[in-house]
């Protein structure tokens, strides 16, 4: 069998590759082989996955000494029902930004699977606009954080250090936490611009190299850039289950 | 079935649109399940019950779907994911560490 270079694209399967076993037979005969255990996947999908495999330990360690500080306080925590509750003129009603910003990040995934599809099908029309929805979405997503933290830190007196409603660890969790997952939000919106614009282009039916690394783009590259993005939405899971909703 | 999906993706994963809305309407609809826990005040080991497992089915389903794992192949899906299950011993010793000094911090701080 031929060995595929590392390029940009996939290895094109080869007719060995028809035969390969699948399921468990196939998952020990993948990572016993020489050299490539990932048979099927471009490098630089692998290579995302494996980052955000480390992005998660990270998310973990950050949720976890959350869960540490927030188990061992004897000072009350503050009740993040009423904390993040908001009213539109009447009675405050608990979490709506939160819960709303919950539905902006689901929808800007849908809205990114979509773009995959449609990048697959070499629809760059659509595969552009799509993208363009999610970063939008993505950046009102951003906005609405930075609005919650304006409130928080204005209004409510929140700081790293203390706060007035109870353990001091909530304002240093709060801001860590979601600070950290803004942050990657924020560099998503921004690459999912970048990558848009080479869509529109056409940068990836020319294979025009790109700016950076000079290698040749394909549509891959969406699909790659649609595994971080959900990845950000996965770990905005976690972030309303424990610290918003416990 | 061994024989189709070592090929499915010769060019790129391509699946229905109809797939993609169906997993956004869960999305949608499971998020709205764990806030109303939150909105109706439902309490202790219920509450944590309902929140822990709508969390793990929403992120089920973006991993399993919006993020194509289901249609990799194992060698990929076990090394991804077997290692953060790992983590769940990290949760274990640190409820353990957790209980310790607050158990401590009682102790102390009362007097």
């Amino acid at each position: 069998m031929t060995q595929s270079t590392m390029t940009e694209s996939g290895p094109t399967p080869s007719p060995s590759a028809l035969s390969r076993p699948d399921g468990m037979t196939g998952f020990v005969a993948d990572w016993g082989s020489d050299q490539r255990a990932f048979k099927n996947v471009p490098w630089g999908k692998a290579m995302m996955w494996i980052f955000l495999l480390s992005d998660t330990f990270i998310f973990s360690c950050f949720l976890l000494s959350y869960m540490t500080v927030r188990m061992s306080t004897t000072v009350p925590w503050p009740n993040p029902s009423e904390v993040f509750a908001l009213s539109f003129g009447g009675e405050p009603i608990p979490l709506i930004l939160i819960a709303i910003m919950t539905f902006i990040l689901i929808s800007s995934s849908g809205t990114m699977a979509m773009a995959v599809m449609f990048g697959y099908k070499r629809d760059r029309k659509t595969t552009a606009i799509l993208m363009i929805v999610t970063a939008l979405f993505g950046a009102s997503f951003v906005g609405m954080q930075a609005f919650e933290w304006t409130k928080l830190i204005v209004d409510e007196g929140v700081r790293p250090w203390g706060n007035p409603m109870g353990a001091a660890q909530f304002g240093s969790t709060f801001f860590m936490i979601t600070g950290f997952h803004g942050f990657h939000v924020s560099i998503g919106v921004i690459f999912l611009f970048i990558v848009a614009r080479k869509v529109w282009r056409g940068d990836f039916d020319r294979a025009v190299p790109g700016f950076f690394t000079s290698r040749k783009g394909n549509y891959e590259i969406v699909e790659i850039m649609g595994l971080y993005w959900h990845f950000v939405d996965l770990v905005w899971v976690f972030i309303f289950a424990v610290f918003y909703l416990w | 079935m061994a024989e189709t999906s070592g090929t499915a993706h010769a060019e790129g994963q391509q699946h229905p649109i109809s797939t993609y809305f169906k997993v956004w309407g869960l999305l949608f609809v499971l998020s709205a399940a764990s806030y109303a826990v939150d909105y109706f005040h439902v309490e202790s080991y219920l509450r944590w019950t309902l929140i822990l497992v709508f969390m793990m089915a929403k992120a089920g389903l973006i991993v399993a779907v919006f993020m194509h794992m289901r249609w990799e192949r194992l060698a990929l899906l076990y090394a991804i994911t077997l290692p953060p299950v790992l983590v769940l011993v990290f949760v274990f010793l640190m409820t353990f560490e957790a209980d310790y000094t607050f158990l401590t911090r009682g102790l102390f701080f009362s007097s």
